[in-house]
């Protein structure tokens, strides 16, 4: 190595007598050996980023794919109007004394008729391992039809109910025999039984919408919990985003771009916009905090607090793309325009901004993408939260509290139930998604409207 | 221009909305990552039965709820703070100084903390004395106090298995790391003779006390900062592990985690009530009196809690876990008559 440049002119002289363009050189050699290990290099980093990302979506999708799809059963309940209606007068304000806790009764003698009716006989079942076939969901399901429609107690309906959160797991594979030896939650027998009632047609495995419609619940029903809140939550939250953001941002870009005159203060603002872009999140939850619900009194959890820090956040990244696509304008566009008689304003709206559109719209969806998976800012307003209560319509709905798709990502995984690692894959997933629609219509867009010179 | 419409009208409604923020309707609830699972059960269960909207129930540990619970009275101020220890005259006096003078204190039963590991792992029989021998930073050897070089849980104690010292246990910021150290490594020093040990070799009480309760930084005591489920993890990655747990995370994981025994006894909700097992907490949430009347449905919140129905033995609550308070009809009672602590 250390005789490299010493050898250089040898080389030099070496190859004027065999000097064929079919023939290479070391140098040649040496340089097209370079070019190859470079490509190399690139294609081995895109292979690690591709395999991490595949390991990832595999993880993620065999781990969520359980989410979208729920066992329920069939059972036939006999409403004892003793139990559910005492006084006998079928009074809703009466009946709703009732708690559901003695709906549950109701379940389990409906549950136990229902085994018996078949005649399953399985050694070492209890009673227990009976009644837990079903959720606990199902007696709040169960007496909100009732006070809806009184005059069904003394009959016997039909439901369709949710099975409990180990029976789900065992029939999608997630809980299996080995595993209920252990299990406190759940026996081999009752599996057994849950595999008999499937076979007999009683309990079956479908598709979950109820997935992306029910709230959240607690840690004793995994098998009810769904993305409902959580996605009306990040919609209001974006909403507020884009309504406020955008115009804002749009604004202050096309000011500084176009209008303001190039001086010390618009340096500084210049400096402190990508400044901000950079600042974590959880900054701007502390300033939503101290500004929307200590000082101007905004109620807690709510999206429009969740909405208007997302703003702050989001304002410096949408502003730098849309400054960046009003740059990439080519000045002729705007002498042309200045050049015919407009006014400077005329020559920004009708030509400079309509050119930088795609730009624009591609900044502006990229940042709300970011915005709808951000979970550090909502940490301290509280949308980190158990929040079971469907907000209302708009535009009073973003006053009530709402939760948001990444904050139940979070909420999940920390459940101890194993069933809600499920749910929170799922979650990942809609997640994922709904990042995917933005960032294809972001690419989409620029490809339609995007103008070359 | 349609732009600057634009912006005039959202700022707009901005301005309105903030002076028309309307009355809160729900119970707002902070505070402790364990009583969490059981306020959730019961915030559920209430929405359903009664004809007040579903109370927002957040975590974050006790620290942080009862501080937010302190900042003040009114409607931007949480109503609930769940707690997994008592509070402290600290923290009363950050309330008193804030107008948060009449705290009603509810007892809501007790949880239990146990020792898991893997459930493949060999079958282990704790005494408090084995965990300070195996995770105090000093201990006492031939009467000499040295550093703790154990790597082995036979080393401690000849009859545990022969399983490499691991340990996971809660970080500072969590409620049940007090509870350790008391309950476990406190009562281990003093059982095994080396509290006394200490103060022979010339500390004072109190510098004696931490050094029992002083954990080895070599590795072998890892803190968890997050919740059982990151304890969980952890043990899935490295089987000899053992963990600390709450009682109710045990149970609906009995498939992949085995718990240990502590003096011979089992941890369960009946050996824990009987107070067989040594290693058990009071859980707490602190009521703001001055909000009920103001809050719809806190004072019917509060009674639904502690009903024989919801915490009574039979009740959902502790069939997720809890233990139920032997004492629960004087909690009623006095919740019933709003009484505030003294």
């Amino acid at each position: 190595m250390t005789d490299m440049p010493l050898s250089r002119p040898t080389d030099m002289a070496d190859r004027k007598p065999s000097a064929s363009l079919l023939e290479q050189d070391a140098r040649t050699k040496a340089r097209n050996a370079a070019e190859k290990r470079f490509r190399l290099y690139g294609v081995a980093a895109i292979a690690i980023s591709m395999i991490a990302l595949v390991v990832l979506l595999a993880t993620i999708l065999t781990g969520g794919a359980g989410a979208f799809r729920q066992t329920y059963l069939n059972i036939p309940v006999e409403l004892d109007a003793e139990i559910l209606d005492p006084k006998g007068n079928r009074d809703p304000a009466e009946m709703a004394k009732v708690l559901t806790l003695s709906y549950g009764k109701v379940l389990d003698a409906a549950v136990e008729a229902t085994v018996a009716r078949h005649g399953l006989q399985i050694e070492g079942l209890s009673e227990k391992d009976i009644d837990n076939l079903i959720s606990k969901e199902a007696s709040a399901q169960v007496r909100d039809r009732v006070l809806a429609e009184p005059e069904l107690v003394g009959q016997t309906v039909e439901f369709d109910v949710l099975t409990g959160g180990r029976i789900d797991g065992y029939f999608k594979g997630r809980v299996t025999m080995e595993s209920a030896e252990r299990d406190s939650n759940t026996s081999p027998q009752q599996l057994q039984l849950a595999q008999e009632l499937a076979d007999r047609g009683e309990m079956v495995t479908r598709f979950n919408w109820n997935f992306l419609r029910y709230a959240d619940a607690s840690d004793q029903r995994p098998e009810a919990a769904g993305l409902g809140v959580a996605i009306l939550g990040s919609f209001y939250m974006m909403l507020v985003v884009l309504v406020l953001a955008v115009p804002i941002g749009v604004a202050a870009s096309i000011y500084l771009e176009e209008f303001a005159p190039k001086n010390r203060i618009t340096d500084i603002i210049e400096v402190n916009i990508s400044n901000l872009a950079a600042v974590p999140s959880i900054v701007f939850g502390i300033l939503g905090l101290a500004a929307f619900i200590n000082f101007a009194g905004l109620p807690q959890s709510a999206p429009i607090v969740g909405g208007l820090v997302l703003t702050l956040m989001t304002l410096p990244r949408i502003i730098i793309p849309t400054r960046a696509a009003l740059k990439a304008v080519p000045p002729s566009i705007r002498d042309a325009a200045l050049g015919v008689g407009a006014s400077k304003m005329q020559s920004v709206f009708h030509h400079v901004l309509p050119l930088a559109t795609p730009g624009i719209l591609t900044g502006m969806i990229l940042g709300l993408a970011q915005a709808l998976g951000e979970t550090a800012p909502l940490l301290l307003i509280g949308m980190v939260a158990f929040i079971r209560d469907v907000p209302g319509g708009l535009p009073s709905g973003l006053f009530d509290p709402a939760s948001a798709l990444p904050v139940q990502v979070y909420n999940w995984t920390q459940r101890s139930d194993p069933a809600f690692i499920e749910r929170a894959s799922g979650a990942i997933i809609v997640l994922l998604i709904f990042l995917l629609c933005m960032n294809v219509l972001a690419i989409w867009l620029r490809r339609k409207f995007e103008r070359r010179w | 221009m349609s732009t600057v419409k634009f912006t005039v009208s959202a700022l707009a409604v901005i301005a309105a909305s903030a002076t028309a923020a309307a009355a809160r309707d729900q119970i707002q609830v902070s505070g402790s990552s364990t009583v969490l699972p059981y306020a959730t059960i019961v915030a559920e269960v209430f929405g359903e039965n009664a004809d007040f909207p579903v109370p927002v129930v957040e975590s974050g540990g006790t620290g942080s709820g009862l501080q937010k619970f302190c900042e003040g009275v009114g409607e931007n101020t949480i109503d609930i703070a769940n707690a997994s220890r008592p509070i402290r005259d600290a923290e009363r006096e950050a309330c008193t100084a804030n107008g948060v003078t009449d705290i009603m204190e509810v007892r809501i039963g007790y949880d239990g903390i146990v020792f898991a590991n893997a459930a493949a792992g060999p079958d282990f029989a704790y005494t408090p004395a084995a965990w300070f021998n195996a995770l105090s930073a000093k201990v006492v050897k031939d009467g000499k106090v040295v550093d703790n070089t154990a790597a082995n849980w036979n080393e401690v104690n000849p009859d545990l298995p022969e399983q490499e010292i691991l340990a996971f246990i809660p970080g500072t910021k969590h409620g049940t790391r007090e509870v350790f150290e008391e309950k476990v490594i406190m009562a281990g020093c003093e059982e095994s003779g080396a509290m006394e040990a200490f103060v022979a070799s010339g500390m004072d009480e109190d510098a004696a006390e931490e050094a029992c309760t002083t954990l080895r930084t070599d590795g072998r005591a890892v803190d968890i900062d997050g919740d059982y489920t990151e304890t969980l993890a952890r043990i899935e990655s490295s089987p000899n592990g053992i963990g600390v747990f709450g009682l109710s995370f045990f149970e609906n994981n009995t498939d992949k985690l085995k718990v240990g025994t502590i003096n011979g006894v089992t941890p369960s909700t009946e050996t824990i009530a009987s107070g067989e097992y040594p290693v058990s907490r009071p859980l707490f949430f602190y009521v703001k009196k001055a909000h009920i009347g103001q809050i719809q449905g806190l004072q019917e919140f509060v009674e639904f809690f502690v009903s024989d129905e919801l915490a009574g033995p039979d009740g959902p609550l502790a069939e997720y876990g809890l233990v139920s308070d032997p004492e629960l009809a004087a909690t009623q009672e006095a919740v019933a008559n709003q009484t505030v602590m003294q």
